[in-house]
């Protein structure tokens, strides 16, 4: 990106008509470092501290353009900063994960047909998630729980958009390998993924009044056992979500719950959660916002958490963040305490 | 894939959908759209950058002039932008109050060709001329580049109303933006007649 950007900004003073030159391939990334400060209380009510650093994320990016309508994209991420081979106290919790990699080819001015490896089109955050975007310190838990957000998988996928705004996404694409309805933990990864079960995945966005996006997801999953489970355990996740933006206000909503046929365990044959969430940007470099956020994934285990902080943007592409965080699981522990945070993207 | 998810929308349960064994379709569908990809034509030109100027005067243009960037003006371009700027000179098109620019600004990785009127200091049309990035694709119509009509500058450098963004555009937003203070900026450094 660096290197196109110089060749463009020389581009300016260029002249009418002739096709611009820029960087058939371009270098990208973003990254976070958190500090967590929280205070923890389980239920027999023996308090914990969890006070940690963590460089929870350093991603790159690389594109190539292969022509004007055929074009590589890749992510590659790099997750809690160290990774080591090992068991137990000799692991580490780092992941090298390859998020993105795909070619796209474009259909027409409106459609483009990608294969590979991408983000699933669901949510608010799975496809755009740079620090500087979104507010708090850590991703909301509704998307990162029960979405489970960030999901890739491999496959291929059609996406068009129409002259009034609305756009849509129709997936075909590796399943999820969850028959003990641990629906995150199911995520293959596609590292040597199961193929014996596919799924398949429908968004319809609406984006065409400045600062409105109105969207909504189906995804099929064929069978979470991947043929293991003598009768297949199919299951359907719906997303909706609504954002509205104008001026400095901003508030967003979002619902997402997965339903798993018979087969699954009884307490997780469905797993739901929603959020709400308003912002105001004091001015263009300081933002305040608040969240709510409530989920369930084991049936009488309600968990909730409530955010509330500010982002603080010294460059477009450069943010400190700080929240304050309550948590509270139904049978399990209760935390409270801060978050510090910067992120970049460039 | 469209068939279960008809049959979904339909109100078919679920657990039905599930004994639909659709993995047959998968090669009829990659070869669908392969056959589709080589329909494929150029990058999303809208409009070319003579066809936008002719446009803007009625099909008889002036000469385009040129304007040289000195460093204060140079300096102002870069704070708009927010990171350097290497070029000299700048393009431009001028007749009685209006002057047309056609400008460039990367949003997540490629440029934007935008093309924009500006007529007694007001932007009179903005048009994204070329988009080549994947997303972000909102910006090239009308219902997000109305509300730069009749937007002005502030002595600040700064456009004189919100601009609603896009979620999800919000490179492809921010570098629109800016290109519409640039030509704001460079129309108030000529001498209208």
């Amino acid at each position: 990106m660096l290197l196109s950007r110089t060749l463009i900004s020389a581009a300016i003073t260029t002249t009418l008509a002739a096709p611009v030159a820029y960087a058939e391939t371009t270098v990208g990334g973003y990254g976070e470092f958190h500090y967590n400060n929280l205070e923890q209380t389980a239920t027999s009510g023996a308090k914990s501290d969890k006070k940690m650093l963590d460089f929870h994320r350093f991603v790159l990016e690389f594109g190539h353009d292969f022509n004007d309508h055929i074009r590589f994209f890749s992510e590659v991420e790099l997750e809690h900063a160290f990774v080591k081979n090992g068991s137990g106290a000799d692991s580490t919790p780092g992941e090298v994960e390859l998020e993105q990699a795909y070619v796209e080819m474009d259909i027409d001015d409106n459609s483009s047909f990608k294969a590979g490896v991408f983000l699933i089109p669901v949510g608010m955050l799975n496809e755009t998630h740079e620090p500087p975007a979104f507010y708090g310190v850590e991703r909301n838990l509704v998307e990162k729980e029960i979405i489970p957000a960030t999901w890739w998988e491999g496959g291929v996928m059609y996406s068009g958009h129409l002259d009034n705004g609305v756009s849509y996404d129709l997936a075909l694409h590796s399943g999820l390998n969850a028959s003990d309805g641990n629906i995150r933990d199911g995520r293959s990864k596609v590292a040597e993924a199961a193929g014996e079960a596919l799924a398949y995945t429908a968004r319809v966005k609406y984006t065409g009044i400045s600062g409105l996006e109105i969207a909504a997801t189906v995804q099929l999953q064929d069978d979470l056992s991947q043929g293991t489970a003598a009768e297949a355990i199919g299951a359907t996740l719906i997303e909706s979500h609504v954002a509205y933006a104008t001026g400095p206000f901003k508030a967003s909503a979002m619902y997402a719950q997965w339903d798993l046929d018979a087969g699954a365990p009884d307490n997780k044959e469905e797993q739901s959660g929603m959020l709400v969430e308003a912002s105001y940007k004091v001015t263009e470099k300081f933002g305040v916002f608040v969240r709510q956020s409530d989920w369930s994934i084991v049936v009488n285990e309600d968990k909730s958490q409530t955010v509330a902080g500010f982002n603080y943007w010294p460059h477009e592409d450069v943010v400190f963040k700080f929240d304050y965080q309550t948590e509270d699981h139904d049978n399990a522990t209760e935390s409270k305490g801060f978050n510090l945070g910067v992120g970049y993207q460039f | 894939m469209m068939f279960k998810l008809m049959l979904f929308f339909a109100g078919v349960p679920s657990s039905a959908l599930m004994n639909v064994r659709l993995k047959a379709y998968l090669p009829v569908i990659f070869i669908c759209l392969m056959c589709l990809a080589p329909a494929a034509r150029a990058e999303n030109i809208y409009q070319t950058s003579d066809d936008f100027v002719n446009e803007s005067f009625a099909g008889k243009p002036p000469e385009a002039e040129v304007l040289w960037l000195q460093d204060d003006l140079k300096k102002q371009l870069e704070d708009i932008l927010d990171h350097g700027y290497e070029g000299k000179r700048v393009r431009y098109w001028k007749q009685g109050q209006r002057s047309v620019w056609v400008l460039e600004e990367i949003g997540k990785t490629k440029p934007i060709t935008t093309g924009i009127v500006i007529n007694n200091k007001k932007i009179e049309v903005i048009k994204v001329l070329v988009f080549r990035e994947s997303r972000g694709w909102e910006i090239k119509y009308p219902f997000f580049t109305e509300q730069f009509t009749k937007a002005g500058l502030t002595h600040e450098h700064k456009l004189d109303r919100t601009i609603d963004g896009i979620s999800g555009a919000t490179l492809s937003v921010r570098a629109l933006t800016k290109l519409a203070r640039i030509a704001l900026l460079l129309d108030q450094q000529l001498k209208h007649s």
